[in-house]
């Protein structure tokens, strides 16, 4: 085999982990999207917020400390202690659900019955108020999350593969932290195809997403399903924010991954949950093969753009995405 | 008592069909134009047009923009970044090769290569509705940035990958570089302003506008009826778009004088314009003047009031800038989805019946 081909074939692989890591932000934005019809822009800062929210309680920081030491004059920062990964993880998720609970109440009751642009607007009202929050909780400098997973280049299969190809090819180079990252998505959509498919509340979701009128008249409350489905979404957001903070620190640039969801939503459409992940992988082959092929020829960096446009032109053909709902129109 | 029709007797078609009806909204406007051209700029110096006036007259130019686009004909954007970005790069090409020919030009120019920009971006539009076309957009905000990134011609090859406006007069009076006085500088934005909000209202009132608000209410109905969204859809990008690419070559050859493309008009940009519109009304000329007067407003009160009144960090203030700014997002939309414009109709309504509401 040539070398060529090789490489080719490694950048492909590495395009489809970070496929995979798309679509676990995709993943979020599909479940809320299905079941309250809110395209929320606010699951990136959602996830940048769990993995702050995370790092804060591992760390013992205390909240707000910067604000408490401009007004009292104090000098707090620690609590002194560690909270094991788990525990932190488990009360970062109690967070996340207070979260839900608190963006139902306060935000989204208010706004049932307008129009989606109205909607989807105040979800960037509250990715921008999020945002504030949890430079104002927690800090706003760059922090590093270690819970444990592996990082690095994966020996095994490195070595594996060096004689495959020539003297001047070392075998692939596949993060190890990718090859955790695939493992855990593919966990957790299992456990959300599980809890959608083989429990109350899953059947409850799903018969909300189906049509609200019909829900509500055998007796679901809207209510408790929304919430719990921004608590899902809160947990997605968790876990994406875990696997992206550990890839790259958790930083503001986090919440900047939403914008990478987006044309993988519109690739699958924004209302399937398979579609999020063919999507997914599509865009994240498609655009590590395009700057490894084309890229040098245009002066690189074409992974900023390339996604959006490979999604804007497949749309033209194909309006709903690769599996959405055929949108159908009528006066 | 003093707003109303009541007395105010039309007796010619031309006087029927003004753009404010009302004598009192009439006498308003010539008031506001007497004091923004009249009074203003003996009054402003270099603080008050930097930070305030210019961001807001620019800004404005923007919003009308856009709220052509999305209120009225219905197509959300969030590629406004980039269409700045064009304009601001047509406008620096154009100084650059043409140095003898007056910035009036040069602007205008800059507003129409947008304009054919933003056709080809919204084109489509046709297929392409709600989210999806709102997603497909932010295609137009990522590529034309990094286009002006990578390709050395659009900067004409300088070192820093910035573009910096050279010195250029408007009958002998310095408008661009840091020699422009305050006062040329606001007047040279202002004269835009005017011009792109009295075509606005105009265009919006008249044969176009009805089409692209029949398209934003109801697209298969608007087809049914006999407009062809093919047009008026592309015209409204045009038109659109030739705003914002006005907008944003004052942004970069007035405001800022130099500009790094990916700082200045990313997609942080795109969203702020959305912002003014949403706040200060979708479907309003008015609403797009109180939008961008709020948010160019809003940061330096903070500022004024948190970091030299009661003396914050300074990056503390940045944050609750935030926090504040998706609040009050948040709450315009649940107290009144409709914006400032909305609140304006309705003090309106009641200037109308008072002192007797009844």
């Amino acid at each position: 085999m040539s070398d060529q081909f090789l490489f080719a074939t490694e950048v492909f692989i590495n395009g489809l982990m970070a496929g995979v890591l798309y679509a676990l932000v995709a993943l979020g934005f599909v479940l809320i999207y299905k079941a309250s019809g809110i395209f929320n822009y606010a699951q990136g800062v959602m996830a940048l917020f769990a993995a702050m929210t995370l790092v804060g309680i591992m760390e013992g920081q205390v909240p707000f400390s910067h604000i408490i030491n401009a007004i009292f004059g104090t000098e707090v920062h620690h609590f002194g202690w560690h909270v094991p990964a788990l525990l932190a993880i488990l009360l970062t998720v109690g967070v996340m659900v207070v979260f839900a609970w608190l963006v139902q109440r306060v935000v989204m009751r208010h706004l049932v019955g307008q129009e989606p642009i109205i909607l989807f607007m105040a979800t960037i009202g509250l990715a921008y108020f999020l945002e504030g929050f949890s430079d104002l909780m927690w800090g706003s400098e760059i922090k590093t999350l270690d819970i444990g997973l592996p990082q690095g280049g994966s020996f095994l299969i490195e070595d594996m593969t060096a004689g495959l190809g020539s003297d001047n090819f070392y075998g692939f180079f596949i993060d190890n932290l990718d090859i955790v990252a695939t493992g855990i998505a593919v966990l957790l959509v299992m456990a959300l195809v599980a809890f959608s498919q083989y429990t109350k509340q899953g059947r409850a979701m799903r018969a909300v997403a189906d049509d609200h009128q019909a829900a509500l008249s055998v007796g679901i409350s809207l209510n408790f399903i929304w919430v719990m489905v921004w608590s899902v979404a809160g947990f997605v957001a968790l876990v994406a924010g875990i696997v992206w903070g550990t890839k790259s620190g958790v930083q503001f640039s986090l919440s900047l991954i939403a914008l990478k969801a987006l044309p993988v939503l519109m690739l699958g459409g924004f209302t399937s949950i398979p579609g999020a992940i063919v999507g997914g992988l599509i865009i994240g082959v498609g655009e590590k093969l395009f700057e490894f092929a084309i890229g040098p020829m245009v002066g690189g960096a074409t992974e900023n753009w390339f996604a959006y446009v490979l999604a804007l032109l497949f749309l033209v053909f194909r309006p709903q995405g690769l599996f959405g709902d055929k949108i159908i129109e009528r006066v | 008592m003093f707003y109303r029709e009541a007395g105010d007797f039309k007796t010619s078609y031309q006087q029927d069909n003004q753009t404010f009806p009302i004598r009192f909204d009439r006498y308003r406007y010539y008031i506001v134009l007497a004091v923004a051209f009249g009074i203003i700029p003996f009054l402003i110096n270099d603080y008050w047009a930097n930070a305030i006036m210019l961001p807001f007259l620019i800004y404005a130019i923007a919003a009308i923009g856009l709220n052509i686009l999305t209120g009225y004909c219905g197509q959300v954007s969030l590629g406004t970044g980039g269409f700045m970005a064009v304009g601001a790069y047509a406008c620096y090409k154009l100084m650059t090769a043409f140095p003898e020919v007056s910035m009036f030009v040069h602007v205008l120019l800059a507003g129409g290569i947008t304009a054919i920009v933003g056709v080809l971006f919204g084109l489509p539009s046709l297929r392409i509705k709600g989210f999806y076309l709102a997603v497909a957009t932010l295609a137009a905000q990522f590529f034309l940035v990094w286009l002006f990134n990578r390709v050395p011609w659009f900067y004409n090859y300088s070192a820093s990958g910035q573009i910096n406006a050279p010195e250029r007069d408007v009958f002998g009076i310095i408008i661009t570089g840091p020699n422009a006085p305050a006062w040329a500088t606001y007047l040279f934005c202002l004269i835009f302003l005017t011009l792109c909000a009295v075509i606005a209202r105009n265009l919006t009132r008249g044969t176009v506008g009805r089409k692209w608000m029949a398209i934003r209410d109801m697209d298969i109905a608007a087809e049914i009826i006999g407009v062809n969204p093919l047009k008026a859809k592309l015209t409204a990008f045009a038109v659109s778009s030739f705003f914002i690419g006005v907008s944003g070559a004052l942004f970069f050859a007035i405001y800022l004088g130099a500009v790094e493309v990916g700082e200045v008009f990313g997609i942080t940009k795109s969203f702020l314009v959305l912002f003014m519109v949403i706040i200060g009304g979708l479907g309003s000329i008015f609403g797009s003047f109180a939008g961008a007067a709020f948010l160019v407003l809003l940061p330096v009160v903070l500022k004024v009031v948190g970091a030299d009144m009661l003396g914050w960090p300074t990056d503390i203030v940045a944050h609750l800038q935030l926090v504040i700014v998706g609040a009050l997002i948040i709450v315009f939309l649940i107290l009144e989805p409709h914006g400032l414009a909305q609140l304006w109709r309705v003090a309106k309504e009641k200037l109308r019946l008072w002192p007797f509401p009844h």
